[in-house]
């Protein structure tokens, strides 16, 4: 398709853009990029007053297929993805089968095909996620993998998370860590502190993080894999990472937007939506996290979107599943939080939620920037506007985010995703 | 009397105002009598309906609260354990509304969750009393021992009150450290570190692993009954040691003060964390908390479900 946007604000840090201009669209690829552009034919989109990013790119989705469709599908979880600006996500592999073995692999993209739009699959880093025997990554990374991670379950034994990061490495293979000492955790619900005492919850102690990050670094040093740290959730981490990208270390690092905006407050009156895993922490953490994302030590920002049913959610807080879903409001909550609220400019967060995503998936070039004769992958948005969080609104399956009636200013307008444009909240054709 | 309640639920003490327990503690001490006459009733809850749901194993909790309901002349139906549709895999919300959909005006609930109650109590137009909450609160325990406490010291405000054992997975200790440090009271919780919450001295409370500590100036030890799986879990060595440790038995309290209360929630293991002479001992108001306990459930079944409220929560 041909689209001329005109009068956009385009922001694009790993380009040096940063003014209005006009982008024509030519068979779904980036053809000119000036100063009013005059139409020839296209389909014309007016886009004054809205900025257009890179296309978002997420590194921790949980689309949930196969398995676990009532809870979400590559169709609906791709869906969402577009609503909140995302172009692009890398597929987590706890799904039923796990993503241990091609096929799945295959019946993944296949179905991203559908939407369409662009999934980058994850494998597992041992068969069935059990952390006893690698899964056949060469194989996976065949199939189409450009990651591999046991999520949910940090590999424990550390001889195997060696091997799988030297094997890994080979082939270059992010290897994706989700650091978490589940004996440790002591079967925590939420922060270990005085909230958890407070409510006669469980607590899961920060240290039951910084321990796996620790080990995680130190294995990363011996076998120089590209090691990422998922969903960073405390200070101590920060430190740890901050340290270990002080020596040279081939290690990054994400945080979600609820661990770098809400506090363990958000488990009072046993909110279950406020459960995940790692839980959230203390306003110090918040703090460092901020400030992480900010200088760099944390690379970006990734939404761990982990869908799960109402019935799930509505179960007793010890009982109900880890998980917040968030692609749909990850770019609002973060400009909201760290934009206006002046801890970032846009430029550093677009920086943070698409190039370096990008880069540390090392996707072609196109993703996380704005380039003449790539592939149409942009983000339209309006800083200004003002919404409230309607959680009945969210296209994804599920529901449970941890955002519900929350004033957000900052919407995603378009994305254009495969050079096909999206038009979600305005009709911008004229 | 009962113009100051306004609540629908009682949920925990956590929420409560001084005025409130306070309001609970001297309605108690107009039903204590009752159970004194010959005819052990009254009409105070007649053509109400109290559904006492528990789905974790209870005795004495839910003997307590049956005996006060029928005493107050309210229609009571059981659900217990295994009896339950939980098991069926039905989630709570719909067994609760199942049972509120036969115009069930009082719901007592038991749960092993923490907060069980407190999601429940929104959704549902009856009134719900936490008859104790996985590790959170326990409301009427605590408010049947700070009960006890002012009958036998007539006052609360100024008293030493040390609770020994697992104040880590204690709703009783909870409870009663949120209502005891809104009236008054000086709490100390004793035990094992591996025993003693995160952060618990901040909710004004004094903390020690030393039982001498505890023991020593204290009006009132509570003791909370040991669990033995915990021993399996790593929190403490060995019984014997948990023992050797912490129990109360006729040596420590030589080193108690001579008009020392010794409390116990029950069921209490004997020769673990308090010897069987002192569970019959002289300082010993156990069973008392057994009979005060009646006094309360009636006053909050009372005060539940009195008249018209205004501004519910």
């Amino acid at each position: 398709m041909n689209y001329l946007i005109r009068g956009a604000h385009v922001m694009d840090p790993k380009n040096k853009l940063d003014q209005v201009l006009d982008i024509r669209i030519k068979k779904g690829r980036l053809n000119e990029i000036g100063k009013d552009l005059a139409a020839n034919g296209e389909e014309i989109f007016e886009a004054e007053h809205l900025h257009l990013l890179p296309g978002l790119i997420d590194l921790h989705t949980h689309f949930r297929e196969p398995g676990f469709e009532q809870k979400e599908t590559i169709v609906t979880g791709a869906q969402a993805a577009l609503h909140g600006g995302f172009v692009g996500c890398v597929s987590m592999p706890n799904t039923q089968p796990p993503c241990d073995h091609q096929s799945v692999i295959d019946n993944i993209i296949r179905k991203a095909r559908e939407v369409p739009f662009h999934i980058f699959p994850a494998g597992t880093i041992s068969k069935e996620r059990k952390g006893k025997e690698l899964s056949e990554m060469a194989d996976l990374k065949r199939a189409g993998i450009w990651a591999v991670t046991d999520d949910g379950s940090w590999v424990t034994d550390s001889l195997l998370m060696r091997r799988a990061m030297e094997y890994a490495s080979m082939m270059g293979l992010l290897v994706i860590s989700h650091c978490e000492d589940k004996r440790l955790a002591g079967g925590g619900v939420m922060n270990e502190g005085l909230t958890s005492t407070q409510l006669g919850l469980k607590g899961n102690p920060v240290q039951s993080e910084e321990i796996a990050v620790m080990r995680d670094i130190q294995l990363a040093r011996l076998t120089g894999a590209r090691l990422h740290i998922a969903h960073v959730s405390t200070a101590g981490s920060v430190k740890l990472i901050h340290e270990a990208k002080e020596e040279g270390l081939a290690v990054t690092a994400e945080a979600t937007p609820h661990h770098l905006s809400l506090t363990e407050a958000a488990c009072e009156e046993y909110n279950t939506n406020s459960k995940m895993s790692p839980p959230l922490r203390t306003a110090k953490d918040v703090a460092a996290l901020q400030k992480a994302l900010k200088e760099g030590t944390i690379d970006c920002v990734a939404t761990d979107h982990a869908p799960h049913t109402e019935e799930e959610k509505m179960l007793e807080f010890d009982e109900a599943p880890f998980g917040v879903i968030g692609l749909e409001t990850a770019l609002a909550v973060c400009l909201t939080e760290l934009v206006h609220a002046k801890k970032m400019t846009l430029g550093e967060l677009v920086q943070r939620m698409s190039t370096r995503p990008a880069e540390i998936l090392k996707l072609p070039e196109g993703f996380g920037e704005i380039r003449k004769g790539t592939e149409a992958n942009l983000t339209l948005v309006d800083l200004s506007e003002e919404w409230t969080v309607d959680t009945h609104k969210f296209v994804s399956k599920s529901k449970n985010s941890c955002f519900g009636g929350k004033k957000l200013k900052g919407k995603v307008m378009a994305t254009l995703c495969l050079g096909n444009f999206w038009i979600y909240q305005k009709e911008l054709v004229r | 009397m009962n113009e100051a309640w306004i609540r629908k639920d009682l949920l925990g003490l956590r929420g409560l105002s001084k005025e409130e327990i306070e309001l609970l503690l001297q309605t108690a001490k107009s039903f204590q009598e009752i159970s004194l006459r010959p005819v052990k009733k009254v009409p105070a809850l007649r053509g109400k309906t109290v559904a006492n749901l528990f789905f974790e194993p209870s005795t004495r909790t839910r003997i307590s609260f049956e005996l006060a309901e029928k005493r107050l002349s309210a229609d009571t139906i059981n659900m217990v354990g295994s009896t339950s549709s939980m098991v069926k895999g039905e989630s709570l919300k719909d067994t609760a509304r199942n049972i509120e959909s036969l115009k069930v005006d009082i719901v007592v609930m038991r749960h092993s969750s923490s907060g069980a109650p407190h999601r429940l109590a929104p959704i549902l137009k009856a009134s719900v009393i936490n008859a104790g909450d996985g590790i959170n609160e326990h409301p009427t325990q605590a408010l049947l021992d700070m009960f006890t406490v002012m009958e036998k010291k007539g006052k609360i405000k100024g008293l030493k009150i040390s609770f020994i054992g697992d104040i880590l997975h204690s709703r009783v200790a909870r409870s009663n450290i949120w209502g005891l440090t809104k009236l008054g009271a000086q709490v100390t919780v004793c035990g094992p570190k591996t025993l003693l919450p995160p952060q618990i001295e901040k909710l004004g409370v004094s903390a020690t692993t030393d039982l001498n500590e505890a023991v020593r100036d204290a009006d009132v030890l509570n003791l909370l009954r040991i669990q033995l799986e915990r021993q399996s879990e790593s929190f403490f060595p060995s019984i014997r040691e948990y023992a050797i440790s912490y129990q109360i038995n006729r040596d420590i309290l030589k080193r108690a003060k001579p008009d020392v209360l010794i409390m116990h929630p029950g069921p209490v293991n004997r020769g673990i964390e308090i010897t069987s002479d002192v569970v019959d001992g002289p300082y010993s108001v156990i069973l008392d908390q057994v009979t005060h306990g009646l006094a309360v459930r009636m006053a909050v079944l009372y005060l539940l479900s009195g008249g018209p409220r205004e501004g519910e929560e």
